[in-house]
């Protein structure tokens, strides 16, 4: 039988499949498609401080093999998540959930993991200093090592839950930024977020996204995903949640060849509303495919040699 | 909302660029008139949204109606029967045929027309004398006139042109009808014209298009704000009322 079972920052996962933050809402709307209990986990939409209604309308764009997003992190604020999200979520979900933490100063990320921390539901904070859609905040912190620094340490003051920082690829070099991480004490990393760009509607002359640049997600970016795993995978000794383009279990395979222990699935959720419970029902018979028995030994197995 | 295989039973031309598609599979996720389907298209990343234009439950037949604009649509003009289509179903709130009154109004501009198909039925079978105005730019481009009639409703035709019809915009046709309530669906500046012209005594709902990135609620892109609160178009629309709408 195939052992799909992998351990993410000490708490122990049924398979490495979490879908990605801002692909799945707060959990429900796929709860009634089919028992999210079958997940590894999830990442919740981006919370932040007060509720945001994010950016204009269109946010999205599609593109070849990918789709732009510049939704903005519209949440209904921490206190509604805690007081009403995940008391809906309780009813649907029995695991440990990822919480996304998200600001626009490094006291509001500490406000805000504070009290996602306090809710037994939430197993990790997932802290996304790598958002390309908010004008401050976000991407700020996450394109520079100091910044990135700043919120891994402010955070982890604020929580005894593990605290998995989420990368940009938006910058010169993520390793610099994954190795300031892991100096102020991070658990573990996630990466990537979604890459900058944009398109122009050719009839009307003007840029697609009212935002005028949002974050190409989905099968197009898995290359440059896998890419980042690889490097910051030699660059600490952090566990990887690997994410950007995964739409297979082969997808997932080879993410955690190149270093990933779990594998976050994001786009291919919302065109395909089935396939988390697909990459999980063909997960086994490709490990066996594979030869692979453990899916725990197999992170980081290209490096070997 | 379901996802299911449907197979193409026809596909044709039925105006200057638009097509009328027959599909056959499980429609049983279709709840209202005024919900959507998401089609996934070959080599293209998104789905496509396009309402729900008329049913036959127990046959298990969809009809969509849908104007070529880009590729997307260009490629499902191309297709012919025995092709299969991944669908998302049931999509959407839908309208709330249960407020119509006696007579009530639905104003239909281009492919907002094709969801009055539907709602029309259901209006009529509930013994309500609906009246139909639908606004397109010339003769050539004029669809579902007859379906409309023949589904009981009171149709009045106008084009910009005035080679059809009356000569003008819906909100010209509008002038001098009595109703009791309103659907409408078609471009933005179309919406806002007919509750600008319609009575403020008579209450209605409209149908918005927002470019979606999942079709069913997940992924916040197609929100808007409202005087309830930010909605999603997808999920908590595309349908909203009229006094809930921020112009
Ligand atoms: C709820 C809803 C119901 C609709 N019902 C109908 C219908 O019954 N008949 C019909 O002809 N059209 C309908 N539309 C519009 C239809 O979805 C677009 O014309 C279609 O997606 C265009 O695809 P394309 O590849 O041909 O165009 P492209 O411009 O190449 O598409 C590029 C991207 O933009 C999106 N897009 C482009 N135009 C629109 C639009 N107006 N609304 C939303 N997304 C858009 C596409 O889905 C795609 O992701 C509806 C839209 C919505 C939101
Ligand atoms: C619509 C949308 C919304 C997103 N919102 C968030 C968010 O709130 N927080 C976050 O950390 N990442 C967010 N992301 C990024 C994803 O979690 C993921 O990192 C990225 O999309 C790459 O994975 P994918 O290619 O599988 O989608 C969002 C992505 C999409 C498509
Ligand atoms: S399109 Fe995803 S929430 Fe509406």
């Amino acid at each position: 039988m195939a052992d799909t079972r992998v351990t993410l920052c000490g708490i122990e996962l049924d398979n490495p499949i979490i879908p990605a933050s801002g692909t799945f809402g707060y959990g429900v709307e796929f709860a009634e498609l089919y028992d999210i209990n079958i997940l590894g986990s999830f990442s919740f939409k981006g919370t932040t401080r007060e509720p945001r209604f994010g950016n204009p309308t269109p946010r999205i764009a599609e593109t070849s093999g990918g789709m732009l997003n510049a939704v903005g992190l519209q949440n209904p604020g921490v206190e509604a998540v805690v007081s009403r999200e995940l008391p809906e979520l309780a009813k649907v979900f029995r695991k440990p959930v990822m919480a996304n933490v998200c600001g626009f100063s490094t006291d509001e990320y500490a406000e805000v993991a504070a009290k996602l921390s306090e809710s037994e539901q939430v197993g990790w904070l997932e802290v996304n200093i790598s958002c390309p859609n908010v004008h401050e905040g976000g991407l700020n912190f996450g394109a520079t090592a100091a910044g990135a620094a700043a919120v891994t340490r402010a955070v982890r003051t604020a929580t005894k839950k593990p605290v998995i920082m989420k990368l940009s690829p938006n910058v010169t070099d993520i390793t610099e930024i994954a190795r300031a991480c892991e100096a102020e004490g991070a658990d573990g990393l996630s990466l990537i977020n979604t890459l900058l760009g944009m398109r122009i509607d050719i009839r009307r002359r003007r840029p697609v996204i009212a935002n005028v640049t949002g974050g190409l997600s989905g099968g197009a970016i898995f290359p440059v995903a896998l890419r980042c795993v690889w490097q910051v995978y030699r660059a600490v000794k952090l566990p990887i949640v690997g994410m950007g383009g995964v739409e297979s279990a082969e997808d997932v395979v080879e993410m955690m060849l190149a270093g990933a222990t779990a594998v976050g699935v994001g786009a291919a959720n919302l065109t395909e509303p089935f396939a988390c419970k697909r990459i999980i029902e063909e997960l086994p018979a490709v490990m066996e495919r594979l030869g692979i028995k453990n899916l725990r030994e197999i992170t980081g197995g290209a490096h070997n040699g | 909302m379901k996802q299911g295989l449907f197979e193409l039973i026809s596909n044709e031309k039925i105006a200057k660029d638009v097509y009328r598609m027959v599909l056959c599979g499980d429609v049983s996720a279709i709840t209202a008139p005024g919900q959507f389907v998401n089609i996934k298209l070959e080599g293209r990343f998104l789905r496509r949204p396009i309402s729900v234009c008329d049913l036959d439950g127990s046959a298990d037949r969809l009809t969509l109606v849908y104007k070529t604009v880009g590729g997307g649509t260009r490629q499902m003009a191309e297709m012919t029967p025995g092709a299969v289509l991944d669908l998302l179903s049931g999509l959407g709130n839908g309208f709330d045929v249960e407020r119509s009154g006696a007579r009530p109004l639905l104003v239909g501009g281009g492919v907002g027309t094709p969801p009055m198909l539907l709602l029309c039925r259901r209006l009529v079978a509930r013994g309500a004398r609906p009246i139909a105005v639908t606004g397109f730019g010339s003769a050539d481009e004029v669809f579902l006139s007859d379906e409309l009639r023949d589904a009981g409703a009171e149709v009045i035709v106008a084009t910009m042109d005035g080679s059809a019809g009356v000569k003008g915009l819906v909100t010209d046709a509008m002038t001098g009808l009595e109703y009791t309530y309103f659907y409408a669906c078609g471009p933005e500046a179309m919406l806002r014209a007919v509750d600008a012209a319609a009575p403020e005594s008579v209450a209605g709902e409209l149908s918005f298009e927002e470019r979606m990135g999942c079709g069913f609620g997940a992924c916040m892109g197609c929100s808007c704000e409202t005087k309830y609160g930010a909605k999603r178009i997808c999920k908590d629309g595309p349908v909203l009322r009229r006094e809930e709408i921020i112009w």
